[in-house]
């Protein structure tokens, strides 16, 4: 009977897991093999010849002579792309904690009505959300109107295709991201001990330091997990608000298989950011022993 | 937290001055590309007057008629492969813990976890490898596996609010395996599968990262549209296909929340 039961939740569970399996493990793996492999002489990949090019291509470029030099270029994108999503995450956490905070303080009806709130942007079309900004940004664009309205000539904003227009899109983008888990760890909190340390002659800022913050803390790392990680891969915002002007990794990758034509580097550096994300949920586990998305 | 809101105590400052500016930062892009979207002016920016015409522009472009189209087919098939898969393994992972359980559930959250960019390389590269023609296809593949997640998810939650006795009680008045999961569990059930499916449909009918680069020449999904549209220049008939695209979504995710909300 056991045996049995057994077999039978194995065939219920089998579909979902061996179609993932199949069509998402199964081309990461691949992916990995791709970025050891020689580039093809029209795009594509020589399949069979080993070659750790994809990896060199990161650091150094052939002169004319084939020595290899030094290039910077890529390194740039890195450290924009860290340096961006850094930014975000911040903006996003002094946005999003009070956000989160505000909301854990309100009745059960309200609290779940502005939850839904949060979320529903992350439901709609991402390119219409960063479309929106545009609109917003560019100059002669909303904001460039109203202060132009208001007596402050701008002589047109510029700030569109800049850095700053896509720290501004990714905030956005991602900003639920931070609210929710926090509110989760917030929600759970226990207002005895907040209360407590009040009784205790603990001022606000004393209480917000030594109780709250460090019982919202999975909450504030998942938020921040996941603020970040997403950010590094992100690759429309870059793509509108940035002009294209101001690659981020993910938009480093996907011109690989556009007109740059390198599959392994694009390979490569694919599995670079995997396995950065795959450290940095590894390291959350550890820590607090779930997963950043369980906070969700 | 339950706090008692009117002892001052719990007043910490500017905490609902940020959380405002919050909800206004999070809203006002979206209301004003819908407001913009019935602006007579063709410059977009200065209001002039109220129409329509642009909705009715966009409606009779053919292009994007057969973009959406495909958007929808691809939508749809995803959605039904995803959520029976995804059904099937809620009621699999409901029956007690097993060995492996672990893994299993890492596996269906993978699509979670693995960046946008690089699923869609890694199937892109997949495909080639394996020699499928690149089309609405492979599209429909490459959606489906990252529909399985938001399907399940929803599913498992309905499932673990169960009352497991309910099930024992129909096997205890002879209803055989399929009888009981017709006329028990999936009574119960079936809020948390139509959510879960539309949670999938409107994930794969605005997705474009992994459509753009799985879809290979021929396949237009709307959104794919909509970005070379967006790339040409910002134009009334843009806000209007996009103001649409924002309706579907927060009306699918309305819907699909308040199904969720529905008592056992």
């Amino acid at each position: 009977m056991g045996n049995m039961f057994r077999s039978k939740r194995f065939w219920l569970i089998a579909p979902a897991v061996v179609y993932i399996a199949f069509f998402m493990a199964l081309p990461l793996m691949q992916m990995a093999y791709v970025s050891v492999l020689e580039r093809g002489d029209y795009g594509g990949v020589n399949w069979g010849a080993f070659s750790v090019d994809a990896y060199v291509n990161f650091l150094f470029e052939r002169d004319l002579m084939d020595n290899l030099v030094l290039n910077t270029d890529y390194i740039q994108i890195f450290v924009r792309s860290f340096g961006l999503s850094a930014m975000t995450m911040v903006f996003a956490l002094l946005l999003g904690f009070p956000t989160a905070f505000y909301i854990s303080m309100q009745s059960q009806g309200r609290r779940n009505f502005l939850i839904f709130l949060v979320t529903i942007p992350f439901w709609t079309n991402i390119l219409v959300r960063n479309y929106a900004w545009m609109l917003l940004l560019r100059n002669g664009g909303l904001i460039d109107g109203v202060l132009n309205w208001a007596g402050i000539e701008t002589g047109g904003l510029d700030i569109l295709y800049t850095p700053y227009a896509v720290s501004i899109g990714l905030t956005y983008t991602y900003l639920p991201f931070m609210v929710l888990p926090i509110y989760a760890s917030l929600e759970k909190l226990d207002h005895r001990l907040v209360e407590a340390a009040f009784d205790l002659g603990a001022d606000k800022r004393r209480a917000m330091k030594r109780v709250i913050l460090p019982l919202a803390a999975p909450g504030i790392a998942a938020g921040c997990i996941l603020v970040f990680i997403p950010c590094l891969g992100a690759y429309v915002t870059p793509e509108l608000l940035g002009g294209g002007k101001f690659m981020m990794i993910a938009n480093l990758i996907g011109s690989q298989f556009g007109a740059a034509r390198n599959w392994p580097f694009g390979a490569g550096l694919g599995f670079v950011l995997l396995a950065l994300v795959l450290i940095s949920m590894l390291a959350y586990s550890l820590k607090f022993k779930s997963l950043p998305e369980e906070k969700i | 937290m339950k706090v008692d809101a009117s002892n001052p105590l719990w007043r910490f400052r500017g905490i609902t001055s940020t959380a405002m500016l919050f909800f206004a930062y999070l809203y006002l892009p979206i209301v004003i590309l819908i407001a913009l979207s019935f602006n007579e002016n063709r410059l977009a920016t200065i209001w002039t007057g109220f129409t329509t015409d642009w909705y009715v522009v966009a409606l009779s472009n053919d292009d994007m008629l057969r973009a959406a189209q495909n958007s929808l087919v691809v939508a749809v098939s995803a959605t039904v492969i995803a959520t029976i898969a995804a059904t099937l393994a809620a009621m699999g992972m409901s029956r007690g813990r097993f060995r492996g359980e672990t893994g299993v559930s890492a596996m269906l959250a993978l699509p979670l976890l693995v960046p946008e960019v690089v699923t869609a390389i890694a199937t892109l590269l997949f495909f080639v490898a394996i020699g499928i023609k690149l089309g609405l296809l492979t599209i429909i593949i490459a959606h489906t596996v990252f529909c399985i997640p938001f399907a399940y998810l929803p599913i498992r939650a309905r499932l673990e609010g169960m009352d497991p006795s309910l099930t024992e009680a129909a096997n205890d008045l002879y209803a055989n395996e399929w009888k009981a999961f017709r006329r028990v569990t999936l009574p119960l059930l079936w809020p948390g599968i139509l959510s879960g499916a539309m949670l999938s449909f409107i994930i794969s009918l605005d997705d474009f990262v992994i459509s753009y680069f799985v879809g290979g020449a021929g396949a237009t999904t709307l959104p794919i549209y909509i970005f070379g549209m967006i790339r040409i220049g910002i134009t009334p008939e843009v806000n209007a296909i996009s103001a649409m695209m924002l309706l579907v979504s927060i009306i699918f995710v309305s819907v699909s929340f308040l199904i969720d909300r529905i008592r056992y």
